[in-house]
């Protein structure tokens, strides 16, 4: 049960926790599970909406990083076509 | 539902044979938790291979590389042992709950959080280093070990 054990017959981001920018301006965080016909499916997943949110994406990525993924959605799947990328977590640079 | 207690095991006793005591209840997380002094290491254990495969090498790695430990290490399991990760994770509810993770908290407050997203995809030679960093930080001792 040692060493880095990895998840055969997934996709590279399969368990990694990544941010996913929306075509439509939203921004989503949580672990990625795959990518099928569906779309993007993400499980323990937080959003930033800007039409919502009373803090910047940068502030939300930010406060994301030190504390956290507060997931509101256990899980969620976004259609290929309404995301326009796809990052770790780990490289969200907040300089 | 928790998973079976078969696979878990292994998982469970390369932590606790680390020294690490492990908390199954939550009587067994607030005797040790509610009255905090000096500085406490909890491993928030967890099944998932990518992540904790590399997060318990890491500890071990850590605790091997540095004088400067926790007083204290503990663990809970994530998935297993539910009510007892609940009660330690309310003892650091400010960060989100992520598996597996790491607490270092100094007379009951945290001054380091190692999350599930700063150990995915890297080495535990890399987490340990992180963790390393610190426990000579905040933790004594900075003579490295021989």
């Amino acid at each position: 049960m040692s060493g880095m054990v990895f998840h055969p017959g997934h996709q590279e981001l399969h368990g990694v926790t990544v941010v996913v920018d929306g075509t439509d301006g939203r921004t989503y965080v949580g672990r990625f599970d795959r990518e099928d016909e569906r779309g993007v499916l993400l499980r323990d997943v937080a959003v930033w909406d800007p039409a919502t949110s009373h803090q910047p994406v940068a502030e939300f990525l930010a406060r994301t990083l030190k504390f956290g993924v507060r997931a509101e959605a256990r899980q969620l799947i976004l259609p290929s076509a309404e995301v326009a990328g796809v990052r770790r977590l780990s490289t969200v640079s907040l300089a | 539902m928790p998973y079976p207690e078969l696979m878990i095991r292994p998982m469970r006793e390369e932590v606790t044979r680390l020294g690490v005591q492990e908390l199954r209840t939550v009587a067994d997380v607030d005797g040790v938790m509610a009255n905090p002094s000096g500085t406490q290491l909890v491993f928030v254990n967890s099944v998932c291979g990518c992540a904790a495969g590399g997060a318990r090498p890491a500890l071990a790695l850590a605790l091997a590389q540095t004088k400067a430990k926790p007083d204290a290490l503990f663990t809970v399991f994530a998935g297993a042992d539910v009510d007892a990760t609940a009660r330690a994770r309310s003892y650091f509810s400010d960060y989100a709950p992520s598996s597996p993770s790491f607490a270092l908290l100094k007379d009951g407050e945290v001054v380091h959080f190692t999350h599930r997203h700063m150990v995915e995809g890297r080495y535990p030679q890399q987490i340990a280093a992180d963790l390393v960093a610190a426990f000579e930080r905040h933790c004594g001792s900075l003579t490295p070990a021989s």
